[in-house]
């Protein structure tokens, strides 16, 4: 892999964020409005509960938690979505590019979009509601990571199916993590979940890590081969989704669907 | 001896039943400018799509500076680059930006001095801070020219490189082209439906129709051998009457 390639990547983003505002307002808006939501129907049920729950670390944790899954996501298919746009494919595809460095590139995009929207996450929940991550303790990091990994695989998934589907699929995209957050317990635990919802909930290492918060926010004791069997997973899931990603791209490269992508199919 | 630039061995590419190149082998040798001419749907954009790595070829091998493009991919495309009508630059970038990137992405050594020499090579200076989309087709057509040369390649293909250019401009831009050629002992693929231009500067052309190879030869030369007074008179028989190709 060639490190420069990846930096154009990364690069040509920070281009786009720079050229317009709308962009870099777009990282924070809807995390500034669930922050800001859930924080207040915390401080609502905290003062009609009397205090004897803890909602503010769930709730805010939990939301802080899911959203910088979905930036980390996004992270990858805006920047995928920013080519699919531009009809840059050919230039892309047709350059001495790997996709492993295109790839790369999205993830490192995404480092630093999901970084900037924890740290403003962090901040807001902090100073408006007096929420800490520190309640977490040192499994915050693997939480993080186990997130991170998640996202990145949804974000693979996603621009699999905009490459196979052509540029009118990527409505399906946006609502991936809201399609999901019913089965990975974002709010509540699995086990008030339908039995086949919580089969598929623990198919998703999410549901890992938010079993995870509320088992330390309740004062139990986690247990770590679960916790493992949730990082296990989120490896598996973006192995998969790489590989869905690659095998996506050659069949468009037989098809030449690279080539002719405004036609979304050449079949 | 110097090897081909350019070596396209029985290439092919079916659609289902549908044949879009038919077994072509062609070469194009160090210091040579080739036209690729044909009639719309001949399958000359799709052998440039092959040549580019973008199509996988149903059968054949495209072969660029010693490098297999099925195996060695990234290494044959960074001896390549491309200009072509329908590969516009990304709009929502600066000219600069837009050198900048690609620079990066086809390796080019001393990358800030590159882009200053081709942005006033290519005329294109006054344009480093101006977004690609907003510039006139005939401006685009000078940047995605320099993106084209920015890595001086060995291999240049170039699908209609002067369509949108006044006359003044597309023979300067052919001058520049023919330096390059000379200068870094390189090939150009260059397809064109200016039978004019393409006689002023191809050393060879290849006619292809119905994703087959007719005829090839001196494009000087080629229309006093199959009777024409030139060869825009040369394509519109061959393409009207392929047979006549054969017929000689």
């Amino acid at each position: 892999m060639d490190i420069k390639r990846i930096y154009a990547i990364f690069l040509r983003q920070i281009y786009l964020i720079r050229g317009t505002g709308t962009r870099f307002v777009q990282i924070f808006i809807w995390i500034v409005v669930d922050i800001t939501l859930w924080g207040f129907i915390s401080k609502y049920l905290t003062a009609v509960t009397g205090g004897g729950f803890s909602f503010m670390a769930i709730f805010i944790g939990a939301v802080l938690l899911w959203d910088f899954s979905t930036q980390v996501m996004q992270g990858v298919t805006m920047l995928f979505f920013e080519d699919v746009w531009s009809r840059n494919f050919l230039n892309i595809f047709a350059s001495p590019l790997k996709v492993s460095e295109y790839v790369s590139g999205l993830v490192f995009v995404s480092v630093g979009r999901s970084i900037l929207a924890l740290i403003v996450m962090l901040l807001l929940a902090s100073l408006a509601f007096g929420f800490s991550m520190i309640v977490y303790g040192a499994f915050l990091a693997l939480f993080v990571f186990i997130l991170f990994l998640f996202g990145i695989a949804l974000g693979l998934i996603g621009i699999s199916i905009v490459l196979r589907w052509g540029p009118s699929a990527e409505w399906f995209i946006w609502p991936i993590p809201a399609l999901l957050s019913p089965f990975v317990g974002v709010f509540y635990p699995l086990t008030v979940l339908p039995p086949w919802m919580q089969t598929v909930g623990w198919l998703l290492p999410p549901s890992y890590v938010f079993t995870g918060v509320r088992t330390l926010i309740e004062g139990g004791a986690l247990s770590m081969p679960t916790l493992l069997g949730g990082f296990i997973l989120a490896v598996v899931y973006i192995i998969a989704a790489y590989a869905l990603f690659l095998m996506v791209y050659r069949k468009a490269i037989k098809t030449g669907l690279i080539a002719r992508y405004s036609a979304e199919t050449v079949v | 001896m110097e090897h081909n630039i350019l070596e396209v061995t029985s290439l092919s590419k079916n659609y289902g039943k549908t044949e879009a190149v038919k077994d072509i082998s062609f070469a194009v040798r160090p210091r040579e400018i080739v036209g690729l001419l044909g009639p719309n749907g001949a399958g000359k954009t799709t052998t440039i799509d092959m040549i580019l790595g973008v199509l996988k070829p149903t059968k054949g091998s495209v072969v660029i500076g010693g490098r297999d493009i099925a195996s060695d991919r990234s290494e044959a495309l960074m001896l390549t680059n491309f200009a072509a009508v329908y590969a516009q630059l990304p709009g929502n970038l600066t000219v600069y930006q837009n050198l900048k990137f690609f620079g990066l992405i086809y390796g080019v050594s001393n990358l800030e001095k590159r882009i200053r020499d081709i942005m006033a090579d290519f005329d294109i200076e006054q344009f480093k801070k101006v977004k690609y989309g907003i510039l006139s087709s005939g401006e685009q057509t000078r940047v995605s020219l320099a993106k084209a040369m920015l890595n001086e390649p060995h291999l240049l293909l170039l699908d209609e490189p002067t369509a949108s250019l006044d006359p003044s401009t597309a023979e300067d831009i052919r001058k520049k082209i023919r330096n390059h050629v000379a200068g870094n002992a390189s090939g150009v693929l260059w397809t064109s439906h200016n039978m004019y231009e393409v006689t002023d500067v191809c050393d060879r052309v290849l006619f292809l129709s119905h994703g087959e190879i007719l005829l090839e030869g001196d494009p000087k030369k080629l229309p006093a051998e199959y009777g024409k007074k030139n060869l825009e008179e040369l394509f519109i028989a061959i393409t009207r009457e392929p047979l006549i190709a054969e017929s000689i």
